[in-house]
């Protein structure tokens, strides 16, 4: 009976893992393969490079190169103003009211939208003849602070940043409400008869606390921060020029040109960057928290 | 005071994007770039019929939703089943199990996309909703399993024992105790998964060349190439893109909010 029910359980599994397995895992383990040829995608011949498209890639491409450089300094600026401004908020909001239920849902509302519509929005703020921010910035006197934005070579990429946290501050925001909610009462009216002021309580009771709050916020930021393809795709048009070029968006044209066994090497190396920036964020997280 | 300044602040910075985007949808182009903050002084409608004759979106509507109610409850079925006997299998299988699916969450979608391409192709599944419908459900399961399992192993087994001692076999606890207490977190994934295939660029742009079969994200980047600085066109085509979300999410508000985090925390 008990041998036959356990039967059933993987019966139930197995049409997921033939799809999972047929359609993620073994494509996963051909992208290595192909990641060794110097295959075009669709001739029916190839020749094998061995590990040349993976040297190339680490040591000797400088397109690869300028778009790892572009994604740390959007992951960089993504991770620190989005965890900061969504803890602020969830700071601001976590007591329950009628007015911080709506902004809540407000807050929240553009991680329903799609990358394209949120590229488009933030396309017309940064316009550099009709767009809200310029338009803006004239309005209130501060003409000579106008800005090209994303024709801007050097910082192009912060303002895509900016657009980023715009989209997805709110979600976290969410997550760091469910932990401050879990904090327990009485600490702070422990910290309170301790004669610890607002910033104190925050010091000493709320950061502590929302740690694993924090780790999770990161780590999906982080990983958000490598896959924001559409984001850019949708602002900068496709390919996008190289300011704007992150490692997502440089496997796909390396691929649309044709060198699909290149784009599998890249793929590989852009996994290894992925396992390493979490590892590192994770030992950092922990010590932040000391 | 200062709480209230910094939320005001915020809330601006949220609502002004929007009303902008929604009142120059409703304006000609001169309008926007003369006034883009004011309100429409002569609405039209032109841009919508522009953008709905001209783009063919009322099919390309049809397909995002067609590709979402095949693609979401598959993905929900095929991902609760797995939950179930991650919750009912013994402790290592159970784990085996779990922690195959949970390997897909480390992969992110832009790296085994190429693979992918090629293995569609072969398979004359590219360029057909089907095909495109079979990838959002795969890359999707990891997420859908995680969710759904990490809810159905806090369930006490003696929930399941009763009912198949009762002769129930494991499809009957399954469909008759799992699912039906399962709701709430089943109706998160369901939102998460909603969203997730809804807004996907990423596989649309990859499989999909012919244009009756795009789907909205693809459209809409199809647009930037066409109106280039026609600004009320494209917002004409993200309100298109948008509204069904935004009336969705303004009725099932916390189902988004717990379907969307879940979908962060667990994915």
């Amino acid at each position: 009976m008990i041998k036959r029910n356990r039967l059933g359980l993987y019966l139930f599994a197995a049409p997921a893992l033939a799809l999972y397995g047929g359609f993620f895992l073994l494509p996963a383990v051909q992208g290595l393969r192909y990641a060794t040829t110097d295959w075009d995608g669709y001739s029916p011949t190839f020749t094998e490079v061995g590990a040349a498209n993976l040297t190339d890639v680490v040591s000797n491409d400088d397109l690869f190169r300028n778009a790892l450089t572009n994604n740390l300094k959007f992951l960089l600026v993504v991770v620190v103003g989005q965890t900061l401004l969504a803890l602020l908020l969830a700071v601001l909001l976590a007591a329950r009211s009628r007015s911080s239920t709506l902004l809540r849902a407000l807050f929240f509302l553009p991680t329903v939208l799609s990358s394209v519509s949120v590229a488009f929005i933030w396309k017309f703020v940064y316009d550099p003849n009709f767009g809200l921010a310029n338009t803006l910035l004239q309005a209130v006197g501060l003409g000579r602070f106008q800005s090209a934005y994303l024709g801007e070579e050097g910082t192009a990429i912060l303002w895509v940043a900016v657009a980023q946290i715009w989209f997805h501050a709110g979600q976290m925001m969410v997550i760091y409400i469910a932990g401050i909610n879990q904090i327990p009462a009485e600490l702070y009216e422990a910290a309170r008869t301790d004669g610890a002021g607002r910033w104190q309580q925050f010091r000493h009771v709320t950061w502590p606390m929302v740690a694993p709050a924090t780790a999770l916020v990161i780590a999906y930021t982080t990983l958000q921060s490598f896959k924001a393809f559409d984001l850019i795709l949708g602002l900068a048009g496709n390919p996008p020029r190289s300011s704007l070029d992150v490692l997502a968006t440089r496997i796909y044209t390396t691929f649309a040109n044709s060198h699909l066994g290149y784009a599998a090497a890249e793929s590989i190396v852009f996994m290894v960057v992925i396992a390493v920036v979490t590892i590192l964020q994770n030992r950092a997280a922990r010590m932040a928290h000391r | 005071m200062t709480r209230r300044v910094v939320l005001g602040i915020y809330a601006l910075l949220i609502v002004v994007p929007l009303v902008v985007i929604v009142g120059g949808s409703l304006k000609t182009t001169p309008e926007l770039f003369a006034s883009p903050f004011g309100l429409p002084t002569d609405p039209t409608l032109d841009n919508y019929t522009t953008v709905l004759a001209k783009q063919d979106l009322l099919r390309v509507l049809g397909n995002s939703v067609l590709v979402v109610l095949v693609s979401v409850p598959a993905t929900l079925l095929l991902g609760s089943l797995v939950a179930f006997a991650v919750a009912r299998l013994p402790r290592w299988p159970s784990r085996i199990l779990f922690g195959i699916f949970a390997l897909g969450l480390a992969v992110p979608a832009q790296a085994i996309m190429i693979p992918q391409y090629v293995q569609f192709d072969r398979l004359g599944l590219r360029n057909s909703l089907t095909g495109l419908m079979l990838v959002e459900i795969v890359v999707t399961l990891p997420v859908a399993v995680f969710i759904l399992a990490g809810f159905m192993r806090t369930l006490p087994g003696e929930l399941f024992e009763a009912a198949e001692i009762d002769g129930a076999g494991s499809w009957a606890s399954f469909a008759r105790i799992a699912v039906p207490v399962s709701y709430p977190s089943m109706a998160a994934t369901a939102i998460f998964l909603i969203v997730m295939h809804w807004n996907d660029l990423l596989y649309p742009l990859l499989f999909i060349d012919d244009p009756d079969k795009r789907t909205l994200p693809l459209a809409l980047l199809d647009f930037q190439g066409e109106y280039l600085t026609e600004y009320p066109l494209l917002f004409t085509g993200v309100v298109v893109a948008s509204l069904p979300m935004i009336i969705a999410y303004a009725f099932l508000q916390r189902h988004f909010v717990a379907g969307i985090t879940a979908g962060a925390v667990k994915g």
